[in-house]
């Protein structure tokens, strides 16, 4: 009540005075009244009633001075004092604002990215207690469906546990087709993640009834509105998924897109179903490891108890079964493809995340010492404030009132553009082919950081000049002036905040040439393969409801009539291009195995089929032996190309040209060809064994035709897609270069070169901005000096020498830490951009010519101002 | 030893008045005092209404505006609970700085 009374007075002090007026006013008119009935004149009793109170204005403040004693008044006085210092130093002001800007926006952006991609919790109605389960081993993501359903059936854990695979097919209704991604997901996902649908219904556990008992699908929001108009009659309606007749049950919420937080799906079918003959393979095969596990913890189970629960079962599978004596089990956190963009993803966020904070904390000190910097200026002033009784409390909330006053000035202006950016980066889609988003727009978590960095930096910079009001001597100062305050230390707190500053951004000028560096030398990798000139076309013949029988046929039509097509050099077909979304791996035996369980192979290699010609279409070396011909068919024996790799792994030095290695009890292959390595999934891989065999042999559905032309894509593509459509005009065809393809997996790296790059630039501008401030502060106050050394005879290299020397070995001493920490940091960078390395006198040699350029660019003017003193011009201004 | 001070006698005073008479304005309060105390004693306008305004802020008393008899609008004030409380702590204090003025007295 009263709390509130002050409140109110506070903010209404007009109101409060109209008050207090009227209540003096009636008492004065009382006091008159009295006093004419005592029997003066009207003219002596007011007289004798205003002169009891004395000036009026007096009386008011001594009234509302009872207020003023408040906290709240006090404060809000302050920040109206800070506000008309700051509109009196406008240059001030507007450079620290710019800074803040910078400093905080950069923050907000980060943490927002960062908050999430790994702090937020998946945008599903249920989130609490869900993991993906992984293998133990990094890197080893999937399980197979029937190691699902023993973990899923054995386990005490886990209150559901359900699994999903992500694919793409040719969806068609009467009208249109389209290339899709959707997840097969089993029966009880939706219910385990607590999915209601926005119209229709899903399906459930129930549906379940084995192999293609469920032909049904649920759209998602977006491709619901896109393609179908939001028409719910299609609810019911008949669909061909890859020529498989589906119908449609229900359409998914709109926020809804499953449990991965990039990809945003266009439809889910469950997994016992599948639109084409390879899908049900999988279901009975327990080598087939290309599911994705998604468990939810029972409420009180840690996932500690969990893993150790799945490991359990996984041992006891191993007993009873050859093909499972691999499987383990680890959970980690959903959302990010379990490790293979989570490890990146996590360890490159949390170092930008530092580096941000630290851009911030530079940010804090270059402002920290401007602000210094501006109250010894303003020394005199401050002395006779405390001379006069202020106390130092007072004078330092005024200081802050200042600092934090802009700092959330600067926070808000710093959040409102990160949030614009987010928002556009959350529209963003950056492969037209791939459904994916990155939805990172800002939440009430990231707002609250961002107000906590505004008021928290202000407080700090604020702060710094702190020291120097508490060792304010006023009576010392008033009697000697400014000049004696700014006695030059051998180093003072400001130099080492400014060495700092300079180390940070030696550390992100190295980062980010080293980045640079990785990207431009993953760009002319040795691959194992030429992209440059090489369009793909790609497709699944299932999608045009050819069946395997009729696949081999339809693929040498396509590679005849292609090849025919004038300007081209070449064609061939793989089955999943390599640096592309797909691959598989296989486990590989020595001849002589026959106890074929996991543990007993050689070594796993990655495999691909191959047609005639695709080694040299796709510019991949052979190094011995003979490429495929249409005679390795299924009739004739098992052959296969192997890389380097594999070679090593398995016949050392000896040739491996004719020797054999088997995948299975009845499969083993002859070696007829070696090719050298090449990168398969990811440039930064370690050099995986590969092993190619003839599509002939190895029959399968996915087509990738690489065509070789020196001929620009603009002309090639017509004439390639005239003469595919020829052979089946209902194939639907991706065609791109395969450069254009390999944007995805340079995708992370050029998304971790952009942000190295801004951040360097905003330490390097701070950095440049700190520098030269200081060196520019420390000329300008010294001027008088100079002007007496240059009277004295002093040469210019003496000026230099006295002016910028401190400025000089902060410079070169924050370069060098900042380049051995550049160093340092460069391992963890190798993870996710290509050879990223500072060992190169091209990184070295650009980083110093940066750092030096910058020194000569803060230096340059507060040398200049230094050297062209005029002695008598400046001892006659005082 | 008890706090006392010449504020803490106005408060004393103001405090007593409203006690006895319940509610009063501010010019009724100084002719209050100046006739109570036998002319002895007279409340200057000038501490007075700060006085009251710092009770106020303090919660030992409200205000309300009213009409007068004769038909004036004014500031009436009267005493809380806490104004109560306030005005025992205040008596008990000023009997301490009699005692010890008077002691003093004496001695000398």
């Amino acid at each position: 009540m009263f709390i509130f009374r002050r409140l109110v007075n506070t903010f209404s002090r007009s109101k409060l005075h109209e008050e207090i007026d009227a209540e003096i006013q009636s008492h004065v008119e009382m006091r008159m009244a009295d006093n004419v009935a005592a029997g003066m004149s009207p003219e002596q009793a007011r007289r004798d009633a205003l002169i009891r109170f004395g000036s009026r204005m007096v009386m008011r403040e001594r009234i509302t001075a009872a207020d003023a004693a408040t906290a709240l008044d006090a404060v809000w006085r302050d920040l109206r004092y800070a506000a008309r210092q700051l509109r009196r130093s406008p240059t001030f002001t507007v450079s620290a604002l710019v800074t803040l800007i910078l400093g905080i926006g950069a923050n907000v952006i980060v943490f927002s990215v960062l908050n999430a991609l790994v702090l937020r919790p998946l945008d599903v109605p249920r989130p609490a207690g869900l993991y993906n389960v992984v293998h133990q081993q990094h890197g080893y993501d999937n399980h197979s469906y029937p190691d699902y359903l023993d973990f899923q059936s054995k386990n005490s854990t886990f209150s559901d546990m359900a699994a999903y695979r992500v694919q793409s097919a040719g969806l068609s209704t009467r009208d249109a087709a389209y290339k899709c991604w959707y997840y097969r997901v089993s029966g009880n996902y939706f219910d385990m993640l607590g999915v209601q649908p926005e119209h229709g219904r899903l399906f459930h556990a129930s549906d379940e009834h084995g192999p293609n008992s469920a032909p049904y699908i649920v759209l998602s929001h977006g491709f619901w509105r896109k393609h179908f108009n939001s028409d719910l009659g299609v609810i019911g309606t008949r669909v061909d998924v890859n020529k498989h007749p589906f119908t449609v049950i229900g359409v998914a919420p709109a926020a809804f897109h499953g449990a991965d937080l990039f990809l945003w799906p266009d439809f889910w079918m469950p997994v016992v179903d599948s639109p084409d003959d390879e899908g049900a393979g999988f279901l009975s095969n327990r080598g087939m490891h290309n599911i994705w596990i998604l468990g939810k913890l029972k409420p009180d189970v840690t996932p500690y108890q969990a893993t150790d629960n799945l490991n359990a079962i996984a041992r006891e599978l191993a007993r009873e079964n050859p093909a499972a004596d691999t499987l383990s089990a680890r959970l980690v956190k959903p959302g990010l493809l379990g490790d293979q963009l989570g490890d990146p993803a996590r360890s490159f966020l949390a170092g930008i995340m530092l580096l941000a904070f630290l851009v911030l904390v530079a940010a804090c000190t270059n402002l920290g010492s401007l602000f210094a910097a501006r109250t010894a200026d303003s020394s005199r002033e401050l002395a006779i404030r405390l001379a006069i009784g202020s106390s130092r409390w007072h004078v330092l909330r005024q200081l802050l009132a200042e600092s934090v006053l802009i700092s959330v000035l600067g926070g808000a202006l710093g959040t409102l553009f990160s949030t614009i950016l987010l928002n556009a980066l959350t529209r963003w889609q950056p492969f037209p082919e791939f459904p994916v988003h990155v939805a990172v727009s800002p939440d009430a978590r990231v707002y609250s950081v961002a107000l906590l960095l505004s008021i928290g930096s202000g407080i700090v910079w604020g702060l710094l000049p702190a020291r120097q009001i508490w060792a304010t001597d006023s009576a010392q100062l008033m009697k000697s002036g400014a000049a004696e305050t700014l006695v030059f230390r051998p180093f003072t707190l400001r130099d080492l905040l400014l060495g700092i500053q300079i180390t940070l951004c030696t550390l992100l000028v190295t980062s980010s040439f080293v980045a640079l560096r990785g990207m431009q030398r993953s760009l002319h990798a040795p691959m194992g393969f030429e992209p440059a000139g090489v369009l793909l076309a790609e497709t699944d013949l299932h999608m045009g409801g050819h069946d395997d029988a009729s696949i081999g046929q339809i693929r040498k039509l396509m590679l005849e009539e292609v090849s025919r097509t004038p300007g081209v050099t070449s064609v061939g077909i793989i089955d999943e291009t390599p640096l592309g979304t797909g691959g598989s791996s296989t486990f590989i035996y020595r001849m002589g195995t026959t106890d074929f369980r996991a543990s007993n192979s050689a070594f796993g290699a990655k495999y691909f089929s191959i047609s005639p010609g695709y080694l040299e279409a796709a510019g991949t070396h052979l190094l011995g032996g003979r490429d495929f011909t249409w005679h390795d068919d299924a009739n004739a024996p098992n052959v296969a190309i192997i890389n380097e790799t594999f070679a090593h792994a398995m016949f050392g030095n000896t040739s491996p040209l004719g020797q054999r290695f088997a995948l299975g009890k009845k499969f083993s292959y002859e070696i007829v060809g070696v090719v050298e390595n090449g990168k398969y999934e990811a440039l930064t891989e370690t050099p995986w064994a590969a092993v190619f065999f003839p599509l002939e042999q190895n029959p399968d559905s996915d087509t990738s035709l690489m065509v070789r032309s020196a001929l620009p894509p603009a002309e090639i593509v017509p004439e390639v897609r005239r003469a595919l459509a020829q052979i089946d005009p209902s194939l639907p065809f991706v065609f791109h270069t395969w450069p254009e393809a390999l944007a995805l997996v340079l995708f992370p790296a050029r998304v971790a070169t952009a942000t190295l790059g801004v951040m360097g630039l905003l330490a390097a501008m701070l950095a440049v901005t700190g520098v030269f401030g200081m060196a520019m502060y420390s000329v300008s106050k010294r001027m008088k000096e100079f002007g007496i050394r240059v009277a004295l005879g002093a040469e210019a290299a003496q000026l230099m020498r006295s002016a910028l020397g401190r400025p000089l070995i902060l410079l070169l001493s924050g370069s060098l830490a900042g380049l051995l920490l550049g160093v340092m940091a460069s391992r963890l960078l190798a993870q996710i951009v290509y050879e990223a390395t500072p060992r190169d006198p091209l990184v070295l040699a650009g980083v110093l010519v940066t750092m030096a350029l910058l020194g000569f660019l803060t230096t340059w003017i507060p040398a200049q101002r230094a050297l062209g003193v005029q002695p008598a011009r400046l001892l006659r201004e005082e | 030893m008890a706090r006392n001070d010449l504020q803490g006698t106005l408060d004393l005073l103001v405090l007593k008045t409203l006690s006895q008479m319940g509610e009063l304005h501010g010019y009724g309060i100084v002719l209050h005092i100046q006739r109570a105390s036998e002319e002895l004693l007279s409340v200057e306008e000038g501490s007075l209404y700060p006085a009251l305004h710092r009770m106020e802020m303090s919660g030992w008393i409200r205000s309300e505006w009213k009409v007068t008899d004769t038909n004036r609008k004014a500031k009436y004030y009267r005493l809380t609970p806490a104004g109560q409380q306030e005005l025992q702590k205040a008596e008990e204090s000023f009997a301490q700085l009699v005692k010890g003025v008077r002691a003093i007295l004496r001695y000398a």
